[in-house]
């Protein structure tokens, strides 16, 4: 009795073959990236300039929408992206801290402007921390102040190709 | 309020203070110094008589020896009349009574007051710091005090 041969190639170019150029595989986890680095919700929080360069960005000038980011929340549990556009101030603290643990995994921190990143001009100051990574990793940190929409763009493109990527 | 409704009153607010009172004139503002155990007697007296019912600004300063809290009060419609009240307590002991019960608008801006500069204000329905989180040590605004590493 003679058995059946064994197939040559392996079970995936045989699927590949199978399936022509109709079907894409790929893992979950990869598409999950593409579609969250093409899709963050920002959850803003921020002070003054920092914010209006940012309202600048959601316009129609700028168009925030371009990219997908302009789903702009109030509420942490429907954001994945911490925008953080101001100083922190002691007082604050543990509210920014809860919030950001409210948000949902996988969640970044983007730290807009330079009281964000550093504490800026008020980091020697008697009630603000040196940055909002005393608190939690942030992730990208575009300095300026205030940095332009472009400089935003520039951050949030950043993390979207280190996200597309699984770099987080 | 013009020049002289001040003047008018001006007799009731010396006989009223018995810690003696200041009085200087720039340009339109008239300004009182006074001692802290007549200030709740002369407000009243602004408020009541002279009709100043805008407590717009309460602040203090840091004098060295003392601590000088300074109180802005206007009228509503406003008619140009300003009031500045000034109060020295010393620093050993910086005390004054509140006046949060004649001017509502006191009552955050005393909190304010003794948040950053540690003046109590005796009468306070709720004197607890309000710009710095409760458990901050010191007074920042105090000529003499020092950062520490945040």
């Amino acid at each position: 009795m003679v058995l059946a041969s064994p197939p040559a190639d392996d079970g995936a170019s045989a699927l590949q073959r199978m399936l022509g150029d109709n079907v894409i595989t790929t893992t979950l986890e990869k598409m999950w990236n593409w579609a969250r680095s093409w899709s963050f919700w920002p959850l803003s929080y921020g002070c003054n300039c920092c914010p209006i360069e940012m309202m600048a960005a959601g316009g129609a000038r700028f168009d925030i929408a371009r990219f997908g980011y302009e789903v702009f929340r109030a509420v942490p549990r429907q954001a994945d992206l911490l925008v953080v556009a101001g100083p922190i101030t002691l007082k604050m603290a543990p509210v920014v801290k809860r919030v950001y643990e409210q948000m949902p995994s996988p969640k970044w921190v983007l730290a807009m402007g330079n009281c964000a990143t550093s504490g800026g001009p008020f980091r020697d100051g008697y009630s603000i921390l040196p940055g909002a990574d005393s608190l939690f990793k942030v992730d990208i940190y575009v300095p300026g102040c205030p940095p332009r929409p472009e400089a935003l763009f520039h951050g949030l493109l950043e993390l979207k190709r280190r996200v597309e990527r699984g770099e987080y | 309020m013009d020049a002289s409704a001040l003047d008018g009153l001006l007799a009731d607010l010396h006989a009223s203070a018995p810690g003696g009172l200041e009085v200087r004139r720039d340009g339109a503002c008239t300004l009182l110094q006074a001692a802290p155990a007549d200030l709740p007697v002369v407000m009243r007296l602004l408020r009541e008589q002279a009709g100043l019912n805008y407590l717009a600004n309460l602040t203090a300063v840091d004098r060295g020896e003392s601590f000088e809290v300074v109180y802005h009060l206007f009228r509503i419609p406003a008619d140009g009349a300003q009031v500045v009240v000034k109060c020295r307590v010393p620093r050993a002991e910086p005390r004054l009574p509140s006046v949060v019960a004649l001017y509502p608008t006191a009552d955050w801006q005393e909190r304010e007051v003794y948040d950053l500069m540690g003046v109590i204000f005796d009468g306070h329905p709720n004197l607890v710091r309000v710009l710095l989180p409760d458990d901050f040590v010191g007074h920042p605004l105090r000529k003499d005090f020092k950062v520490t590493a945040t």
